[in-house]
């Protein structure tokens, strides 16, 4: 039996410019070992969750720059737990501002960063929320 | 435990989980597919392989959306394969960025796996996906390989009609001809005919077609011309003289007639028996497979924990050799 991959969803919801990011984020799970699938810029809610449903995934990794979080997430966690999907984490990374974040988590969203957040950090929260599978 | 009815009756998260148990080769997974195999065999499988970047999956996207709103949709899974970091195990599975334009259509399924040290352009657990993906009802299964521009058997092994995509303007059409890829082609794309470039990829591969196979020629014989018909071909012998297609898969063109290749390809293995061929190798294959690995497991069972490194570490010395050493491993004694 082969070990499990942590399969993670690196999307980019709204329309606001660039995916480096996303990217950089992307690269960095890669090379801790995880199965990362890359959707791309202007992604919808409901792309995302349908994403999330084909690939099995186990985290939802969003990039937001707009400002749109508060729009955008709730939709999202909806969608996910429509499909059966309760048990993905979704992780925000981006500019949210901090009397948003306890509102996110309430909602269920595992991790908030901002755009300095050390990779490291990111990939052992992922590990601990994900816990039991490799990479 | 997998829910196997669930997969027959189309829910989509048990599929995607079954999925995940093939890939992960857990006994359920394995479990599963044996529940599903009789339910196995319908689907036309379509593989799409090719360089890096020449476009495969822009492709996927255009056929399956062609596929999609035909008169008589079809249902279309697609199986994209990226490969994983020989370093670190982990994975960028980027196929899905040129497939946006298919979210939303209950009647497609794509999912994204990765090579996970397996060499030859597709994974270990590939064809039990498309076993799956073929149990649940999906009519067009559409399979991207990794794209190492080699010559890829393995897609050509798995799919009924194997698709190879070349592009102008990458420099390397004769090196993918000499890797032999077109020997796996049963239909040849030159994708992004929109760019300069288009008539010489395209005649380099006609011309590597008319070495390959037998095509009607003119011969000058004692100074007059003289025609060679090509051998002459019935329905049963027909040869499959690989069509090239023009295609632009940024906006379709060229997709319509690709599909009629496709259909056409169809129907030859069909009419000369060459279907039936190939799913008995196939199947032979996978039977082969399974085999050694249940005679290499009983064998195992039988043995002293330490039989096979100690032999081992006579061949090593050369105090045995390999053939000496299986007899001795398989009938307990010597020679
Ligand atoms: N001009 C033009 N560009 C195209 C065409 N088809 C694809 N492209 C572009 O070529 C690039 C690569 O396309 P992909 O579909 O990702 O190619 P691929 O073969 O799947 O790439 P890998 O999976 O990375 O090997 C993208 O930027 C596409 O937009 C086409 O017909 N014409
Ligand atoms: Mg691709």
């Amino acid at each position: 039996m082969a070990e499990e991959k942590i399969r993670v969803i690196v999307a980019k919801p709204g329309l606001d410019g660039h995916d480096r990011g996303a990217k950089v984020v992307a690269r960095a799970l890669r090379d801790a070992g995880m199965e990362v699938i890359y959707t791309g810029l202007r992604q919808t809610p409901e792309m995302i969750a349908e994403a999330a449903l084909q690939e099995d995934a186990h985290v939802v990794g969003l990039s937001i720059l707009s400002g749109a979080h508060m729009a955008l997430v709730p939709r999202i966690l909806e969608l996910l737990k429509a499909n059966g999907q309760e048990n993905v984490r979704v992780f925000i990374g981006g500019i949210v501002p901090d009397e948003d974040v306890p509102r996110l988590k309430e909602l269920g969203v595992t991790g908030v960063y901002g755009p300095g957040a050390p990779t490291d950090q990111i990939i052992r929260d992922i590990r601990a929320a994900v816990s039991g599978k490799a990479g | 435990m997998v829910d196997v009815q669930a997969i027959l009756d189309g829910q989509r998260l048990a599929l995607s989980r079954l999925l995940s148990a093939i890939e992960n080769q857990t006994p359920e997974g394995q479990q599963a597919l044996a529940d599903l195999f009789p339910h196995t065999g319908r689907a036309h499988l379509i593989g799409v392989t090719g360089a890096p970047g020449t476009g495969k999956s822009s492709l996927v996207n255009q056929l399956a959306l062609h596929y999609r709103k035909a008169t008589d949709p079809k249902k279309v899974a697609v199986v994209a394969v990226d490969p994983s970091s020989p370093f670190t195990g982990g994975a960028v599975l980027g196929d899905r960025i040129r497939m946006t334009a298919l979210s939303g259509d209950a009647g497609v399924f794509i999912r994204s796996m990765a090579t996970r040290g397996s060499l030859g352009g597709l994974g270990r657990a590939t064809a039990g996906m498309v076993q799956a993906f073929d149990a649940a009802g999906f009519e067009i299964i559409l399979i991207e390989t990794v794209g190492a521009g080699q010559s890829e058997v393995d897609i050509a092994r798995l799919a009924h009609t194997t698709l190879v995509v070349e592009a102008p303007g990458l420099g390397d059409e004769i090196q993918a001809i000499k890797a032999g890829i077109l020997e796996i082609a049963d239909i040849l794309v030159v994708n992004k005919s929109d760019r300069p470039g288009v008539e010489s990829t395209e005649r380099a591969l006609r011309n590597m077609l008319q070495l390959a196979h037998p095509v009607a020629r003119v011969f000058q014989h004692h100074g007059e011309p003289m025609a060679v018909a090509a051998p002459a071909q019935t329905e049963e012998t027909a040869l499959w003289i690989p069509p090239i297609q023009r295609t632009v898969a940024a906006d379709g063109q060229g997709v319509p007639e690709l599909l009629e290749h496709i259909a056409a390809h169809r129907a030859h293995l069909e009419a000369t028996g060459e279907l039936a061929q190939r799913e008995r190798a196939r199947l032979a294959a996978e039977l082969d497979a399974r085999l050694h690995e249940a005679l290499l497991q009983r064998w195992q069972t039988g043995q002293q924990a330490d039989a096979y490194e100690k032999t081992l570490d006579q061949v090593l010395a050369r105090a045995l050799s390999p053939q000496d050493a299986v007899r001795q491993l398989v009938n307990g004694k010597k020679g």
